[in-house]
């Protein structure tokens, strides 16, 4: 017999791998028009630290002069992102999920711990149920993002229309700063996403495809008391939370995956 | 803690098989599903294109005109400011259309249907003093082009509006364009350079916004040729593509107009 703990419900997990298509033809047409207007640059005393973006890296993604293209992309599969991430927030708040996402008044010190632990500069990580505090910050803050892509995107869409929001967002140009800002966020959160799930291993991995992850070997039953799970500690001192053999026994992994 | 108010995740003990074979069933829905992508990807890039743009991209890009009608309206003003904060020397950015010297017999042809039915269709011809006869108006505006660039410009010109009411033009029964009877309105307006190699269908809401142009003067100055001379369209809840240089005929239309940018690929109603 296996233990297994049901980790990620169907529906957030078609909500994440429906996410990620969609994000990416987003991103990718959203690059197609960036190009046709691409003055962002991080610049220090005058000196261009990065330029987005060089001309090889269009080169090499085969993005110029397909603005039109780009935007066909980008104004018909919004509504996709919008109505995923719309149907998620729902879910996550109707379920109850929203209880493992939301931050807490402790996360951003968990945050600090869990980092430190990923850079080998501590030994343990605190325990978790099912995302430790970096990930509920992470994820919780990406959600947020998308809420940010999506205003600063009206507001760039129809800031006539929609004036109110452009003026609120700084106006015009800020807007569309403001989106590509978000965007690079996105990209940025991609690869320290893929990079710890490939830390976290194939047990964390195939848990958003199956739902499940096992956590233990389970003795077939006898009539004998149950073997001695393996010990964790429970820092929680607030709630009768016996340590039994009902205990979660996710094994604390590397964060953000 | 953390974990004070998060509640367990539920558990449950299965046999070894039970695990495999859900790992074999879900990784099977997932290559299942991860060809849904490329089959759309594929359906995209393989339609015929319906004027310039996929045909799955043309029907979207329509449908979002109708959402954006649905909120569309002429009391959502384009933001203006104070004249001082226009640049001195505004953007040019296309010559299509207007590569040849401006005539020197520059005329507004304006299409109309005769009065009666025993006359001819005859033309309304204007010259630019018609247009300046009309009220004028001013306006500072950032000036936005579907590129992504903007800039604040100062323009000044008669109405489009003024200019279909006093001319009692774009109206199916011949009167002037009245609000308590929108339906007698044609639903489109185009417009063309005089070399017919710029053109544009604009849809009459957008033409009646109050802050649509016919313009004849930049900063002060009457306009000059790369700007569109002797007259040009401004229409600020429209991406620059829409506001043709140097108006050669205008014309109205229950069909959309050709219009130069959608036929290469772009949305057609590119309304902001």
């Amino acid at each position: 017999m296996k233990r297994i703990v049901h980790k990620h419900p169907l529906a957030i997990r078609w909500f994440h791998w429906i996410n990620f298509p969609v994000l990416f033809v987003m991103i990718w047409s959203g690059l197609l028009i960036y190009w046709a207007y691409d003055p962002y640059k991080i610049t220090i005393g005058g000196y261009t630290l990065l330029s987005f973006f060089p001309d090889g890296f269009y080169e090499f993604l085969n993005v110029p002069r397909r603005l039109a293209e780009g935007m066909a992309w980008h104004w018909v599969f919004m509504w996709v992102f919008m109505l995923n991430g719309l149907a998620y927030v729902i879910y996550t708040f109707f379920s109850g999920e929203w209880r493992h996402l939301v931050p807490n008044r402790h996360s951003f010190r968990e945050a600090i711990q869990v980092t430190l632990y990923d850079l080998r500069l501590r030994k343990t990580q605190p325990p978790f149920i099912k995302y430790n505090g970096a990930q509920k910050i992470a994820y919780s803050a990406i959600l947020l993002m998308g809420v940010g892509s999506v205003l600063t995107g009206f507001a760039i869409y129809k800031p006539t229309q929609f004036s109110w929001l452009t003026r609120l967002l700084g106006g015009y140009e800020p807007a569309r700063l403001e989106h590509f800002v978000l965007t690079v966020g996105y990209v940025l959160f991609f690869f320290v996403h893929v990079g710890q799930v490939i830390r976290a291993g194939w047990q964390n991995f195939q848990s958003i495809v199956t739902g499940v992850e096992v956590v233990e070997t389970v003795t077939p039953p006898t009539k004998q008391v149950m073997p001695e799970p393996p010990s964790i500690p429970t820092p929680d001192q607030n709630g009768p939370q016996p340590v039994g053999p009902s205990e979660p026994l996710l094994t604390p992994k590397p964060s953000l995956s | 803690m953390s974990q004070s108010n998060e509640p367990k995740l539920p558990e449950s003990d299965v046999p070894e098989s039970a695990v495999r074979r859900r790992m074999l069933k879900s990784f099977g829905w997932f290559a299942l599903a991860a060809a849904v992508p490329v089959g759309v990807y594929e359906w995209i890039t393989h339609s015929p294109k319906l004027l310039g743009a996929r045909k799955p991209f043309r029907r979207v890009l329509d449908a979002n005109e109708q959402v954006a009608r649905t909120y569309f309206s002429n009391t959502h003003l384009v933001r203006t400011y104070p004249v001082n904060q226009a640049a001195k020397k505004a953007r040019i950015n296309g010559y299509d259309g207007i590569k040849t010297p401006v005539p020197e017999d520059w005329t507004l042809q304006i299409d109309r249907k005769a009065s009666t039915p025993t006359e001819q269709n005859q033309p309304l011809v204007l010259t630019i003093d018609d247009i300046k006869a009309l009220p004028k108006h001013e306006m500072a505006y950032e000036f936005k082009c579907i590129e992504g660039w903007s800039q604040i410009q100062h323009w000044g010109g008669a109405r489009l509006s003024d200019f279909l009411v006093a001319n009692k033009l774009g109206t199916k029964s011949g009167n002037a364009p009245s609000p308590d009877n929108a339906d007698d309105l044609y639903k489109y307006i185009g417009m063309e350079t005089p070399d017919k190699g710029y053109y544009v269908g604009i849809d009459m809401e957008s033409a009646m916004h109050p802050q649509t142009l016919l313009a004849y003067e930049l900063n002060g100055e009457p306009i000059t040729a790369p700007h569109g001379a002797p007259l040009r369209l401004i229409i600020p809840v429209k991406y620059g593509v829409k506001n043709l240089k140097r108006i050669g005929r205008i014309f109205f239309s229950d069909e959309r107009p050709r219009d130069f940018w959608a036929e290469r690929g772009y949305d057609y109603y590119v309304g902001l």
